[in-house]
């Protein structure tokens, strides 16, 4: 199997400060990978690069051909999707507008159209929520709409930053359900940065763990999970 | 009685005007977090252009249409070419960049024009219509025109899927990007707007006013007035604020003149009308700085 997205030697800078230092990492077509490791650890700093949303220098290649240089904009149009961290909900548009605003780029009206049917038999919540403006949703709803205004835009790849984060333990459970189905259904490859790890190893075929900005330990969830000294040492639980 | 309908008629087409320039300044402020000081200067600058278009021979509405345009395209191309290079640049930075453009449009506008005052032709029959002449035809279609434009702008940003890609890109630019919008070209596109209905005002009312390069400088307080009254970050707020401010200073004057007349002491009248104007900036600053339907924004620092 080649890999659809590959990641090497990928540093990052904030300014002056260095936030990564050589990372690399594979994501196999139709996989689940997922990033672990404590804070400042790399890994919202690592899904930002590969977005190219932060100055970077090293290798990203999707489908064997270099992004790294190509703007946000036009990484966003050959299929990926970012959730970002905090959700990036637009505040002050509506549901119905968040969703469209998410397909802008996509004039293949019918099969918008099937996406936003698949969103709403996902989270039937947000048909309900429709005409609300955004910013009024819970923080769970906004989680959802979130993963949803990925999934508007049919991505190839979707890069999940904590989808888990600041939700109740049901929601979470919930949510990584879908995660599965959409993985499953849509044929759309995973790359999930959490805390929880646990949670991500059940879900994750391959597990990279950084460490302050470089990956320390690497292989498939299975091995990672039943390691006692990676547990302790680097996931913490 | 009647004479005070008719102040308010007259304040409501001042209003309108107002109320495009705010609302230009509003387009711009909301997607960039700046007032641009040259935005009258910019909307006069178009006025001449429609102007020296008449001189060459155009009809009114032929050169409106074209002065406009014209407008839009320099407007994009001042985003592109002066602004987009100081994306990073501290504010202060830009408010000096916006100065400095206030003044050359001005002075631009004087070496080839010149500051002789010149009279601007009105597209609107001349005879008045309505209650007994209450209503100037000119009044009544700078009211008109800019409830068209009004409308146009809102239908734009509410219903096309281009509106709504500028109001994301204004709201949560990265969010924006990750959705594949081009941002920086919706800010060019929102500074094209802006220009083109600063020409839209500047337009209108320089039959009023006469056309001269400072016509626009009270014209600008004006419109920052109604702009702030209404929450210099809601558009249609600003929209409200410019046409109160437009109603508000004829009948402060208006007010005044009565008094006067019955108590024979001049206390306020024409000459403070752009004195109401500010007082309104300040009143609002310190009252209520997110004006009457914005919100204040809260930011960490």
């Amino acid at each position: 199997m080649t890999a659809l997205l590959e990641v090497k030697d990928l540093k990052a800078y904030y300014g002056q400060t260095q936030a990564l230092h050589g990372v690399s990492f594979a994501l196999e077509q139709g996989g689940i990978t997922t990033l672990l490791g404590a804070n400042g650890a790399g890994k919202t700093t690592t899904l930002r690069a590969i977005c190219n949303m932060v100055r970077t220098e090293g290798e990203v290649s999707f489908e064997g051909r270099s992004i790294r240089a190509n703007p946000t904009e036009s990484i966003v149009r050959l299929g990926f999707a970012h959730v970002p961290e905090g959700r990036g909900t637009f505040t002050t548009l509506s549901v119905d507008e968040n969703l469209r605003i998410a397909a802008y780029t996509r004039s293949d009206k019918a099969a918008v159209k099937r996406d936003l049917e698949m969103v709403f038999e996902y989270f039937p919540r947000l048909r309900e929520r429709m005409q609300q403006q955004a910013g009024t949703l819970s923080g769970g709803e906004q989680q959802m709409l979130a993963i949803s205004r990925a999934l508007m835009l049919s991505p190839r790849v979707m890069l999940l930053d904590e989808p888990s984060f600041g939700l109740a333990p049901l929601i979470v459970v919930d949510i990584f359900r879908i995660l599965r189905r959409i993985n499953s259904e849509s044929k759309c490859s995973l790359l999930l940065v959490e805390q929880n790890a646990a949670l991500a190893l059940e879900l994750a075929d391959n597990a990279y763990v950084l460490e302050t900005g470089r990956v320390v330990m690497s292989g498939p969830s299975e091995v990672v999970k039943n390691d006692e000294n990676i547990r302790k040492s680097y996931l913490g639980y | 009685m009647e004479q005070f309908l008719q102040q308010v008629v007259s304040g409501l087409a001042n209003g309108a005007i107002y109320a495009c320039v705010a609302l230009a300044l509003v387009m711009i402020f909301v997607s960039t977090d700046h007032i641009n000081f040259a935005q009258g200067e910019m909307a006069m600058f178009s006025t001449y252009i429609a102007w020296q278009l008449m001189q060459w021979g155009l009809g009114f509405w032929p050169a409106f249409f074209v002065a406009i345009a014209v407008s839009f395209v320099a407007g994009v191309t001042i985003e592109r070419v002066i602004l987009r290079p100081l994306h990073a640049a501290p504010v202060l930075s830009i408010v000096v960049v916006f100065i400095g453009l206030l003044a050359i449009c001005n002075s631009v506008a004087g070496t080839i024009w010149s500051y002789l005052i010149k009279e601007f032709p009105s597209p609107f029959p001349k005879e008045q219509f309505g209650l007994s002449g209450l209503v100037g035809a000119h009044q009544f279609g700078v009211v008109l025109v800019t409830l068209v434009v009004l409308l146009l702008l809102f239908g734009f940003f509410r219903f096309t899927p281009l509106g709504l890609a500028m109001r994301a890109a204004a709201q949560n630019p990265v969010s924006a990007r990750l959705a594949g919008v081009r941002v920086d070209w919706m800010l060019a596109l929102g500074w094209g707007l802006a220009a083109a209905v600063g020409a839209v005002a500047g337009t209108m009312v320089a039959h009023i006013v006469y056309l001269d390069p400072n016509m626009m400088a009270g014209i600008l307080l004006y419109a920052f007035a109604g702009a702030l009254l209404g929450g210099i970050s809601n558009p249609g707020g600003a929209v409200l604020g410019g046409f109160i401010v437009g109603v508000l200073e004829n009948l402060v004057a208006f007010v005044g003149n009565l008094i006067e007349k019955w108590t024979g002491v001049y206390i306020i009248g024409n000459g403070e009308k752009l004195t109401v104007a500010l007082i309104i900036v300040i009143t609002v600053l310190t009252v209520k700085p997110g004006g009457l339907f914005g919100r204040i924004a809260v930011k960490r620092v």
